[in-house]
């Protein structure tokens, strides 16, 4: 007997919660990124089981761009927090306020 | 079936870790450790060329990079401070409200049997026989970003004075 699909997307949601508090209670920006790649994960966990259910390869391709664009992601965002950690010695988010209005 | 309990509870815990523990080194090898365990679930949703990749460039790439940044700032150990004490409830409230709200709005809806699907689904010419023709347009534009996030990363990497 099959795994319903609501229970991958039960599971989808509270990983994206997991991950929704670790960007709003943790102040090192690196572990906050890594909160963000959690929350795309939960994603493309409910795409790839809602593409099952309908029998679909149309999620899986999403997921594939999902994957694609936290690459890139990852890689401007890791050489933003390299070059502010270089001007600023730290990684603490509520010091990083130079923009803030 | 209990297959994908077992599954489901680790990744829980191991995504729980991510987001309390102290040192970013754990952080990152649980989260290495929830992406291999949403890979297994990847490949009990017959999605095995998706559960390779998730494998190859979120664990094996992009985590790399991570722990590169992480050793390579040295970055500390997060202290204990609550400097706003009252700001975790308000979150881990928000957060329970967040996935009561998310599951229930998921559950309520009728699921019923998974379609049939074709022979060949999930594999690696299923999946590219959608992106290069259904998709194709979104494929090149995603080229193009990455092309894009190369210039951006080296630019910002190398601007420092």
């Amino acid at each position: 007997m099959a795994v319903p699909v609501q229970h991958y997307l039960v599971l989808s949601a509270i990983l994206f919660a997991i991950g929704a508090v670790g960007v709003l209670v943790r102040r090192n920006v690196i572990v906050v990124f890594m909160a963000i790649e959690l929350m795309l994960n939960a994603v493309n966990l409910a795409f790839v089981a809602l593409a099952r259910q309908r029998a679909s390869m149309d999620g899986q391709v999403i997921v594939f761009f999902v994957m694609t664009v936290a690459a890139a992601e990852a890689a401007v965002g890791l050489a933003i927090i390299l070059a502010n950690f270089a001007q600023r010695r730290t990684l603490h988010a509520d010091e990083i306020s130079t923009l803030r209005g | 079936m209990i297959v994908f309990y077992l599954l489901a509870i680790l990744s829980v815990l191991s995504a729980i870790v991510v987001v309390v523990h102290r040192s970013p080194i754990y952080c990152a090898l649980a989260l290495v450790n929830t992406l291999f365990l949403i890979a297994v679930m990847f490949v009990l949703l017959d999605a095995h060329m998706i559960a390779f990749l998730q494998v190859i460039v979120y664990a094996g790439a992009i985590m790399v990079l991570f722990l590169f940044v992480i050793m390579l700032l040295g970055s500390p150990d997060e202290p204990a401070s609550a400097e706003r004490p009252g700001l975790r409830t308000v979150v881990l409230a928000a957060a329970v409200v967040l996935a009561v709200e998310l599951g229930a709005v998921v559950a309520a809806k009728p699921g019923g049997e998974p379609m049939a699907e074709p022979p060949s689904y999930g594999s690696t010419q299923a999946l590219a026989e959608r992106l290069f023709t259904t998709h194709l347009l979104s494929f090149e534009l995603t080229s193009l970003l990455l092309l894009v996030a190369v210039v951006g990363a080296v630019v910002m990497a190398r601007r420092r004075a």
